[in-house]
């Protein structure tokens, strides 16, 4: 080895893949101007304290909602448009619970779990109700007849809340009531609040869950035979019709939590939130690798730290257009995701 | 896109022209559009007879209408390009025509030497064709420029690609750092949040280029007169005519991408989207196909857009979200993906009664119905309904018919999903040849094919 080998495997990387020795140059250089940034004062650590805070807390909501995308993605086949519709009527579905159970029980009841429930359940009904109605009828046909489809779906949803909620964009949470605490970062503090605490909690808490139902029980043995090859999976015997339906299930679940956590950890709520958020939840599914659950985790981290950090380089307008240039770098470097080839693992 | 223009050009007789004797009058696309549009423009007529239209408002309903249909059948010709010749899935439209509508205004803008005061931007001053042209330019190099490494994704990757890249031009539109930057002497830049005004009239400028200004008003002044339209006839007029060009425009997109379509080079980009595979065993180098075709999509894209937005005024980046991208989609769905006249028949159809169509009906039950006091919220319209109330579900329905319009669009995308995917028109059966096969008698199969790619460097297109 030594600075000739790695002389050597520099220079072919610059040769056979320049694309890809431009990404590492480019992403070396920012390391070192972040550096930088910190050492002259630019940036102060805790301001990066706060970023990374900020990061992880959207890349936790993006791993969460990418979950239920990728799973739809690899088993069904087709990119789900309508996923980001499917966060925001979860949302809604938390708020209606949230509204009928303080009024009916009044506001000191342990209301927080309940709503949790009810932005989960709404969310699954309506995805069920959806597969019946739009694409149980079209299963077997191309991902891009899906693909339109759930655009029109998207559509449909959005504009019925829309309809039904109208457009305000409501605050949801009583800002400055949330109990705090502040984390000492080297020349000032982090503050952590509630929750902050449970959107880590409830995110980290369902991913765990997820990994056993995937890796331990036949159910989640049976899916990832599915999302490997269908036909495979239903002559060896799978009821692939029902696990479809348990696709679903767990994929708008997990939705319908996330949009109510995001709104949560947000404090606002509005009709189009899902489909903005749907963009970088698309890029962390896709930068994890389709059908990897753990990739989309990986990804929501990385897109999510990726919108908070690049202020420090970029205008603040233009952090969800770095997130999404992130994508389609990843795209044309390694189109298959860092977690490649292991569908549903 | 020269080189796509020149095939356009080249020798392929048009089916259509061929033989004109075998066919009955109906069979001729041509009077199918036309026909589709009369009735439509007819149907329209008739709603604001209903509604008590005088006919002024007549006249500007249907100028509005003739220049959504156009923009529409417009923007699906482009779309169909894409997607319905080489399986390109692009949902970045609206991205294309925001850069062609941005770049025109900027080139044609007055210019502006000294500062200009805060919220307002000048331009280079360029007369308007000019500014046409090198938005329709800038459409076809960034489409170029995305095209380069996104062709090699599959169509699904490359539709998430696309709707990204739209969304990062409306980003790149709203950041404040290049709201106002001096260029050269001149103060310009994209405006930021509020956008920009349009300080040029098209119709104006396309009558002052022709010297036919005073002509034209004098003329309206009379009809205007005879009909009876008012006072200040001009505006009327001016949608009307703008409608007329635009439909000029349209003719010439159809003819351009109906050319395209049965030269060599159009049988090469059908053949990618059946199977690239098999077209690059063929020797064809199917990168270079795509990102012509590509470019040549997007640049009319460009056009369409800048026609669009150059009549309205003002453009704003709230303009160009991705939601007009999906309408185009509809047009394209409810036509044919694959039929450039089934692509003019959606956009009509869609710009009829999907995009300007409940709004119309909502005039017209408000019209008709004037005590319909509608409830301002969903809560409030709903409660009644357990007192058998319907009326006040009713009317708030109606008032917010806005938004149920694109409710109602995604419905019918489902709809043409599940049972018409082909649309109106649809995997209509288009012989591979640009010549009519049955017409053997001829001796002109082999000369044809010959004369087809001779002379042009097409990159090795030939015939079957």
């Amino acid at each position: 080895m030594g600075v000739s080998g790695t002389y050597d495997r520099g220079r072919e990387l610059f040769v056979e893949d320049p694309i890809r020795a431009v990404i590492i140059v480019v992403a070396v250089v920012l390391v070192l101007d972040g550096v930088r940034q910190l050492a002259v004062g630019a940036t102060q650590f805790s301001e990066l304290g706060v970023m990374l805070k900020d990061g992880l807390m959207r890349g936790l909501f993006f791993g969460l909602a990418g979950i239920g995308l990728s799973m739809t993605y690899s088993i069904l086949n087709f990119a789900n448009f309508s996923h980001g519709d499917l966060i925001t009527g979860g949302a809604f579905g938390g708020m209606i619970a949230t509204y009928v159970i303080a009024g009916g029980f009044g506001s000191e009841g342990d209301i927080g779990s309940l709503m949790l429930l009810g932005s989960g359940a709404t969310a699954i009904a309506l995805a069920l109700v959806i597969d019946r109605l739009v694409y149980k009828p079209i299963r077997d046909r191309s991902g891009i007849t899906l693909l339109i489809t759930s655009i029109g779906v998207a559509f449909t949803l959005r504009y019925l809340i829309l309809f039904v909620f109208d457009g305000s964009r409501r605050g949801v949470t009583q800002s400055g009531a949330i109990p705090t605490v502040d984390i000492p970062a080297i020349d000032g503090t982090v503050s952590l609040n509630l929750h902050e605490l449970s959107l880590v909690v409830v995110a980290v808490g369902l991913m765990a869950g997820l990994h056993f139902l995937l890796q331990r029980t036949k159910l989640g043995k049976a899916m990832r035979a599915m999302s490997d090859n269908e036909d495979l999976a239903r002559i060896t015997g799978i009821p692939t019709e029902r696990i479809v339906t348990y696709t679903w299930i767990i994929g708008a679940g997990l939705a319908g939590v996330a949009g109510y956590m995001f709104v949560i950890w947000n404090g606002t709520l509005h009709w189009f939130q899902g489909w903005i958020l749907l963009l970088p939840i698309f890029a962390a599914v896709i930068l994890g690798g389709i059908g990897s659950i753990y990739g989309a985790i990986l990804g929501g981290l990385v897109i999510g730290l990726t919108m908070s950090i690049s202020i420090m380089w970029l205008p603040s307008g233009l952090t969800r257009a770095a997130a999404f240039f992130i994508m389609i770098v990843v795209l044309l470097v390694r189109p298959q995701g860092i977690f490649a080839g292991r569908a549903t693992a | 896109m020269s080189d796509a223009s020149a095939a356009a050009d080249g020798d392929a007789p048009d089916a259509d022209e061929s033989d004109n004797g075998s066919f009955t009058l109906w069979d001729q696309d041509a009077v199918k559009l036309t026909t589709l549009v009369i009735g439509l423009f007819a149907l329209y007529l008739l709603g604001g007879y209903l509604l008590g239209y005088g006919t002024r408002q007549q006249l500007a309903s249907i100028g509005q209408l003739s220049v959504l249909i156009g923009v529409f059948a417009m923007l699906a010709l482009a779309l169909n390009l894409h997607w319905g010749y080489t399986g390109l899935f692009n949902i970045g439209i609206i991205g294309f025509m925001a850069i062609g509508i941005y770049a025109t205004a900027v080139l044609s803008k007055g210019a502006a030497t000294a500062e200009p005061a805060a919220g307002s931007t000048g331009g280079f001053g360029l007369p308007l064709w000019m500014g046409i042209i090198g938005g329709v330019i800038a459409a076809a190099i960034f489409g170029g420029l995305v095209a380069l490494p996104a062709l090699r994704l599959r169509a699904d990757y490359f539709a998430i690609v696309t709707v990204g890249i739209s969304e990062i031009v409306r980003f790149t539109l709203l950041e404040t750092e290049i709201q106002k930057v001096q260029i050269a002497g001149y103060w310009t830049g994209l405006g930021g949040g509020s956008g920009l005004i349009l300080d040029f009239d098209p119709t104006d400028r396309f009558l002052e280029a022709f010297g036919l200004m005073d002509a034209y008003i004098g003329f309206s002044d009379t009809l205007g007169e005879q009909l009876g339209v008012g006072s200040n006839p001009k505006p009327i007029f001016d949608t009307l005519l703008y409608g007329l060009i635009l439909f000029v425009f349209l003719i010439g997109f159809y003819m351009l991408l109906q050319r395209t379509g049965n030269s060599p080079y159009g049988r090469v980009l059908k053949a990618i989207r059946e199977d690239e595979e098999a077209t690059k065993s063929l020797g064809k180098d199917t990168n270079r196909f795509k990102i012509k075709g590509f470019m040549l999509g997007c640049a009319l894209m460009g056009l369409a857009g800048i026609l669009f937005y150059a009549e309205q005024g003002a453009i704003t980046p709230d303009a160009f979200r991705p939601r007009l991208t999906f309408y185009v989609w509809i047009a394209l769905i409810i036509g044919g993906a694959g039929s450039n006249t089934g692509s003019v028949a959606g956009g009509a159809v869609f710009a009829a009664f999907l995009f300007r169509g409940p709004i119309f009906f909502k005039n017209i039950v408000q019209n008709t119905f004037d005590s319909l006091d509608a409830p301002s919220t969903f809560g409030q319209a709903v409660s009644p309904i357990t007192g058998a109330d319907p009326i006040p579900l009713v009317a708030y329905t109606i008032d917010n018919m806005g938004q149920l319009q694109l409710v109602l669009m995604g419905i019918v995308l489902i709809y043409l999903m599940h049972n018409r995917p082909e649309g109106m028109f649809g995997h209509r059966k288009e012989p591979a040849s640009p010549i009519r096969l049955q017409d053997r008698t001829q001796p002109k199969p082999a000369a044809s094919a010959a004369a087809t790619d001779g002379g042009r460097d097409q990159g090795g297109t030939d015939d079957e």
